[in-house]
């Protein structure tokens, strides 16, 4: 692998950048590896990456049946924070967080980490009580919040209305070393970085079927052909339900459209995240002057990547609410993807019935933040068969109703 | 945006007007079930990719609770039908057959 530098940028400068080789090599599937990842999305190429850096284990293919970081991956609002309330999704997205704040250089690949901060508002009283409890909570796992005055989060982010006629703001939970972060080029990033250590990075490759021998999986049908596994990741989110399907056992986990949208770009007027999940928005602008916007999950299953309309308007009008400013702003575009949701809003990493048979998914809305983390620790689970980090994720806790309750905490937005 | 018959009012109406309820048809457990009883009735759900079975309510209507089957890809409603029913109409699995040959969800679908 050429690792890109300044003095790359120099050298290529000199010959009118002919010298750029193809960032990750175009593979055409084997007949066998040790593990196969379905889903080359940020999560599945972070658990390859993994499993090359911290288990040698490098006989390894990721399966993408569209291309590399188009679901999910491509589809969030790229927010990273780790302000939960529950100990084991603190460890797990703070583990993620400070894996952000190196990627760039572990990688050689620019993500554009920008730990800016975010604010979560609170404007209820409810809501208040719930993020001081929060801000405590974090204290003791390590997790650096800190619960703001009114005063201070407008000092904070001046164009914010804290005086508003339904929900003024009372106050808010500041994340200092919260963020932002490039979500293709994390895919991307990672992507290259296991090419470079001789995985297989197959796209447009569909999987069609899971071959089991008795209770263990021992290959994937695909539209390119039959693979033989040792083992096998599954790590496609909206669409686990129908993997689990094809391997032969069930998940608590129903797939729904989640939105978002962007606006015509416009000059620099907030440097934060602002997440306010009483009226339900949330905004940020990217590097390129859009104001990036989070909307609202659909209240019923589907596979369409679009959403209703209605979520739309609902949060447009909240956010005009609390930044009055952008009243007039005109959107560019809107789009959806399909997310997985779990009983508990916690995500699964778990083995399942068939064994050698893995499965990621349940991130819901908030998965982006995660996928360092996420891979780390499904790495861990796959290589040895038990992850500290993954331990209370497994799938068995709704059986025995040890649950991760991250709906209040979390509020819906992420 | 999706809309819906309400089987009972006979109004038809946008999804703004109604609640969605969840999957249909579920096997409720009660106090001495097992846990994975409990697990399946709770948590458990088809999740499918094509025609799906749920409950809505006509929350801005008349009220009252009633079912559809729609396909969660094409987003098509195949129809409506009032809750106080165990299983779906003959006549909507027959819609439904007749646009996707071979589906199937939980044990209804079609066979043939």
């Amino acid at each position: 692998m050429r690792r890109y530098s300044a003095f790359a940028i120099a050298r290529e400068a000199l010959r009118h950048h002919t010298g750029w080789g193809r960032a990750w090599k175009a593979a055409s599937p084997k007949r066998r590896y040790d593990v196969v990842i379905v889903g080359a999305g940020g999560h599945g190429l972070a658990t390859a990456y993994w499993l090359g850096k911290n288990h040698g284990i490098t006989n390894v293919a990721v399966l993408e049946k569209g291309w590399l970081g188009g679901g999910n991956t491509g589809r969030n609002t790229t927010i990273i924070r780790s302000n939960y309330l529950q100990d084991p999704s603190a460890a797990l997205y703070e583990k993620s967080r400070s894996l952000y704040e190196t990627m760039s250089q572990d990688l050689n690949y620019n993500v554009m980490y920008s730990p800016r901060g975010v604010l979560m508002l609170a404007q209820t009283e409810h809501e208040v009580r719930g993020y001081l409890r929060t801000a405590h909570a974090n204290k003791l796992q390590g997790v650096d919040t800190r619960f703001l005055s009114a005063r201070e989060v407008k000092e904070i982010c001046p164009i914010l209305n804290i005086e508003g006629p339904r929900y003024p703001v009372l106050g808010g939970l500041w994340q200092p070393r919260a963020g932002t972060a490039r979500h293709d080029a994390v895919a991307w990033g990672y992507a290259r970085a296991c090419s470079d250590m001789g995985m297989d990075i197959i796209e447009q490759c569909e999987v069609t079927g899971v071959i089991r021998d008795g209770d263990k999986a021992t290959g994937v049908d695909t539209t390119r052909g039959h693979i033989d596994c040792g083992k096998l990741g599954i790590v496609v989110a909206g669409h686990s339900g129908r993997l689990a399907e094809m391997s032969g056992f069930r998940l608590p986990v129903e797939s729904v459209p989640l939105q978002a949208l962007v606006s015509e770009p416009i000059k620099p007027c907030m440097d934060i995240v602002v997440m306010a999940n009483t009226v339900h928005g949330y905004m940020s602008q990217s590097d390129k002057g859009e104001m990036v916007i989070g909307g609202g999950t659909d209240s019923y299953n589907a596979y369409t990547q679009r959403g209703s309309f209605h979520h739309i308007e609902e949060t447009v009008r909240a956010l005009v609410e609390t930044f009055p400013m952008i009243s007039r702003l005109k959107m560019l575009r809107q789009w959806g993807g399909i997310v997985d949701m779990t009983g508990d809003r916690s995500p699964i990493l778990s083995k399942t019935p068939v064994e050698g048979i893995f499965i990621n998914c349940g991130w819901g809305t908030g998965g982006f933040k995660a996928t360092p983390g996420s891979g780390w620790a499904f790495a861990e689970l796959m290589a040895k068969g038990h992850s500290p980090l993954a331990e209370a994720f497994s799938m068995d806790r709704f059986r025995q109703g040890r649950f991760i309750d991250e709906s209040v905490a979390a509020g819906v937005a992420h | 945006m999706l809309i819906l018959d309400c089987p009972y009012c006979g109004a038809t109406c946008d999804e703004t007007e109604l609640t969605a309820g969840g999957e249909a048809h579920l096997t409720r457990h009660g106090p001495g079930s097992e846990d994975v009883d409990f697990e399946t009735y709770l948590f458990m759900r088809e999740n499918p990719k094509g025609p799906h079975f749920e409950r809505w309510r006509h929350a801005a209507g008349c009220g009252k609770w009633f079912h559809a089957a729609r396909h969660t890809v094409t987003m098509q409603v195949f129809g409506t039908y009032p809750a106080q029913t165990v299983e779906p109409p003959q006549e909507i699995l027959d819609r439904i057959s007749e646009a996707h040959p071979g589906w199937s969800w939980r044990s209804y679908g079609d066979r043939t």
